[in-house]
């Protein structure tokens, strides 16, 4: 089965279209455009700590790690009732789950407006009840609402995949051993599960930071997120050095997370799509 | 009791999950245009969706696209998963890191890349650039569905082929292929699923009036609501769930008969369970 | 006279709609060593799982030490588990594993280390603490098992096939290791295998079962010797059954003659499971013999040969004997009075 040409398609492939593309990120990245040509800088990434910016910085970090958290504590539950013995055709409540993941992420998110807005789903629900209106859209709590949504089945599935496949025998033998119910769950379940909870963390934190459609679609114009402001810098502002720039720091970002995630994982797991 | 309460919270996230859907649909047939009215029942939102020239067409090329970058991306990484699979070592490690850039990279990042890339190389946004941008972004993950079936795969069956007098070629094809053909459907329709799924990328990467149905979409969701994209939402979430639904019970269907295969003893089952329902 | 430690009165388990156990009486006494045996599905691993809490019987109670435990939840009862497939923690180390059940009581560090390397000493793991335990060999893993249930002092220890996932050399040694600590701790074993020969070789007490229901208990040299019926003749060991009629007490008929024998407490003619141990039979001359047959098959087995003799009724007589006759020689089966088991027929099933 040697088929070592076989390797030749992919490697153009990804060479062109991986590898020289995050090139010429860097390229950009590292150089600024003045009247005398293009000099090696690092003036885009020095703007990058002007406060405005900064603020967008905070505001994706501080809503990204909300999300998650909100995800997390929202999803853990549900993911043990799921792989434990409340349901009895778990198949069935497993596809229930999944359905919503398959609609188009943009209609699923475009479908909060409608529930949001002033005279959305929402109000007309409060308002028939005699409670006051809330207005929710075009604030963190939309856009928070928006990611929650759209990222919880990403916290859930990972956890329900490694708490199902805990050996019942492992719980039994903690009770066997003394342990009440709830110092099984603590000293047994739960670490037992973090490979689980810790790629649950990173499928929903990293969309979460660099997302744009969630943050204009219910955060209204003027809601800038990092993702936001990369997808300016492109299309509107054409100032292709500070978004590459912003990018650049944004992997960086992502590759420290993975290392201090797998600095958690411990050993060298094989690694599934899940 | 306890099972109760655990049940009503699963179903309070369900309800969370499916709410924004269903109401979607319920407008999609609102008479009135405004949310807060009920007009009456109503099916012209469906008939205006179907004339809308802009939204067919976006229909067209998504499926197109999907279909394409999702068979060549096949063809592609099922290769490619085998070479890297017979490679070892710092070759492998780096394939493999390879391979998993465009999953880890943000899409943004991985769109802005291609952008720049067919600017700088001065070819026109359009569809072939569209489908270059997809094809790329499948490819990992039709290597990431086939390298786990190339990893059970007994090696020794190849080696039976051989044994029985079939040449390299043939026993690849009628040996080899056939044992990672879940492998390769799982990725193809992962592809398929991407590439229909696809906004951030597709946005960065299409232009000459090539959009496909989620740009088509953001660009009417951002003047506001409109009723034909609830419609929209609607059929597309019926076709859904009736797709998942006829998969489902597909398989059901296929374990009950490898059950009935199996006559005699019933092994418990031991993973996972009730202890915590003493929760 | 050691006093019951664990009793089960008339317990049932229903699973959905399969019986498990069926109206079972069973009592433990301090020190023994205790083994449930009896093919898959006969309700040996659920006896066990009730008397260490993780199943609630149907109907029926469990005591331990004169007091009613059937609704004692397993983290409060006294009783440890060796699990089938060990259960280890793997994210703990071999240490903490061990430590798990002490650390529960809340015990002092200082103790715990105490309690912890004698049990690594006991079970020959000295050196492990900081190891983890999926990098264990199998051996090893269930070595690891057994200090963790056992250094938490148990009154009871329960064992669900243990020795299952090892290979014969590793099984035999752990058989001895066991057998020894169960003397040295003086406690209560409770052992639940599929395998007759492993069960007679461990145990004080041997608790025959099937479909539910216990056929027989007694020493190992009784279920051995004295069968109560065809099921446990047939499991254990192994047997020639035929048909046979009582003509009177002591008194049998079967392969064409009739046979003086030690049993009573059967009608006149009735008809009975006749039981032969294949060693129990010797090889004579035809003519001096009351049954006699055709040698088909000769098997050298390394302790006797094993040989297949086919009578002229029909039957095929399984004969181990350190002597041997060729295949299609005449010859002629001896056997003593008390070597025939005669047994009452019970309902097919």
């Amino acid at each position: 089965m040697k088929k070592s040409s076989s390797m030749i398609p992919y490697l153009i492939w990804m060479a062109l279209f991986i590898i020289i593309p995050m090139l010429l990120v860097v390229y950009y990245a590292f150089t600024v455009k003045t009247p005398e040509g293009i000099t090696w800088s690092l003036d885009n990434f020095a703007r990058f700590f002007e406060p405005i910016y900064l603020k967008v910085l905070w505001r994706s970090l501080a809503l990204a790690l909300g999300s998650t958290l909100i995800c997390l504590l929202l999803g853990y539950p549900v993911a043990m009732i799921m792989a434990g013995n409340a349901f009895t055709r778990k198949n069935v409540v497993m596809l229930l789950f999944v359905i919503p993941m398959w609609m188009n992420f943009l209609l699923r998110t475009y479908a909060w407006l409608a529930i949001l807005e002033r005279n959305g789903f929402l109000n007309v629900l409060l308002t028939s009840l005699g409670l006051p209106r809330l207005n929710i859209l075009y604030t963190n709590t939309a856009v928070v609402l928006g990611m929650v949504y759209n990222f919880l089945p990403f916290m859930v599935l990972p956890i329900y995949s490694v708490l199902s496949k805990i050996d019942k025998g492992v719980i039994e033998a903690a009770g066997d051993l003394g342990a009440n119910p709830v110092q099984v769950f603590t000293r047994v379940i739960f670490p037992l599960s973090l490979p689980g909870v810790i790629s649950g963390i990173t499928m929903v934190f990293m969309p979460a930071l660099t997302t744009f459609v969630i943050s204009r679609l219910l955060g209204g114009g003027q809601f800038t997120l990092i993702g936001n402001l990369i997808e300016q810098q492109f299309l509107v502002v054409a100032d292709w050095g500070f978004g590459s720039a912003i990018s650049m720091v944004m992997i960086i970002f992502i590759l420290l997370s993975m290392a201090i995630m797998s600095f958690f994982e411990g050993e060298d797991k094989e690694k599934t799509l899940w | 009791m306890v099972k109760f309460i655990k049940r009503c919270y699963v179903y309070l996230i369900f309800v969370f999950l499916y709410m924004p859907i269903v109401v979607l649909m319920a407008y999609s047939f609102n008479d009135s245009r405004s949310r807060g009215t009920w007009g009456g029942f109503t099916l012209k939102w469906y008939v205006e969706l179907f004339q809308d020239r802009t939204i067919m067409t976006s229909l067209y090329y998504t499926l197109l696209i999907g279909v394409s970058s999702a068979l060549i991306a096949t063809i592609i990484g099922t290769i490619a998963a085998i070479g890297i699979h017979n490679s070892r070592g710092l070759k492998k490690k780096m394939l493999m890191n390879i391979t998993y850039i465009p999953v880890l990279n943000p899409d943004i990042v991985t769109a802005i890349s291609l952008m720049i890339l067919f600017v700088f190389a001065k070819v026109r946004l359009g569809f072939l650039t569209l489908l270059l941008a997809h094809i790329t972004f499948n490819i990992p993950y039709v290597i990431l569905s086939v390298l786990p079936k190339l990893r059970q795969l007994n090696i020794h069956l190849y080696e039976a082929a051989l044994d029985l007098g079939a040449t390299p070629t043939q026993a690849f094809w009628k040996v080899i292929i056939p044992e990672i053909m879940p492998g390769i459907v799982t990725g193809m329709l992962l592809a398929f699923t991407l590439s229909i799924d696809d906004f951030v990328i597709s946005f960065f990467t299409t232009g000459s009036g090539v959009s496909t149905l989620s740009i088509t979409a953001y660009s009417m969701a951002r003047r506001g609501i409109n009723p034909k994209i609830n419609a929209l939402s609607t059929i597309m979430f019926v076709s859904v769930l009736v797709l998942l639904v006829i998969v489902n019970l597909r398989q059901e269907m296929e374990q009950k008969k490898e059950r009935g295969k199996k006559n005699g003893t019933k092994k418990q089952n031991r993973s996972y369970s009730p202890e915590f329902d003493n929760l | 006279m050691p006093e019951n430690i664990v009793q089960l009165k008339g317990v049932s388990k229903t699973f959905d709609e399969t019986m498990a156990l069926a109206d079972m009486n069973l009592c433990i006494k301090k020190n023994e060593f205790v083994t449930l045996l009896g093919p898959s599905g006969c309700g040996k691993t659920t006896t066990l799982r009730l008397i260490g809490g993780f199943e609630q019987p149907t109907s029926g109670t469990i005591w331990f030490n004169g007091k009613d435990i059937s609704n004692v939840p397993s983290y409060k009862r006294q009783v440890n588990t060796i699990f089938q497939r060990y259960a280890l923690f793997s994210h703990l180390d071999v240490y903490e594993n061990i430590a798990f059940g002490l650390r529960i009581k809340k015990l002092e560090e200082q103790t715990i280390r105490q309690k912890v390397s004698k049990m690594l000493e006991l079970v020959n793991l000295k050196g492990f603490e900081k190891r983890e335990v999926d990098s264990l060999s199998g051996g090893q893993q269930q070595r690891v098992a057994i200090a963790r249930a056992l250094v938490n002092e148990p009154e009871v220890l329960l064992l669900d096939e243990p020795l299952a996932a090892l290979d014969l050399k590793l099984r035999r040694e752990m058989q001895h290791e066991l057998k020894n600590m169960q003397k040295q701790l003086g406690i209560t074993f409770v052992f639940v295998t599929h395998d007759q020969e492993e069960a007679l070789s461990m145990s004080d007490t041997v608790v025959v079962m099937k479909d539910g229901e216990i056929q027989q208990i007694g020493t190992p040299e009784m279920i051995y010797n004295e069968p109560a019926n065809a099921f446990v003749a047939g499991f254990i060991g192994e047997s020639n059954i035929i048909d046979g009629i009582m003509r009177q007490d002591r008194l049998a008929e079967f392969g064409g003659a009739q046979f003086e024998c030690v049993d009573v407490g059967f009608e006149r003619d009735e008809l009975v499971d006749v039981v032969i141990r294949p060693e129990d039979l010797a090889l004579i001359p035809v003519e001096q013999a009351k049954l006699a047959g055709v040698v088909r098959s000769v098997t050298f087995l390394g302790v006797h040969y094993e040989m297949i003799v086919d009578a002229a009724d029909g039957t095929a007589w399984l004969v181990h004997s350190t002597h041997m006759e060729p295949v299609g020689t005449k010859v002629g089966l001896d056997l003593a009075p008390m070597d025939i088991h005669i047994m009452k027929k019970v309902s097919e099933s």
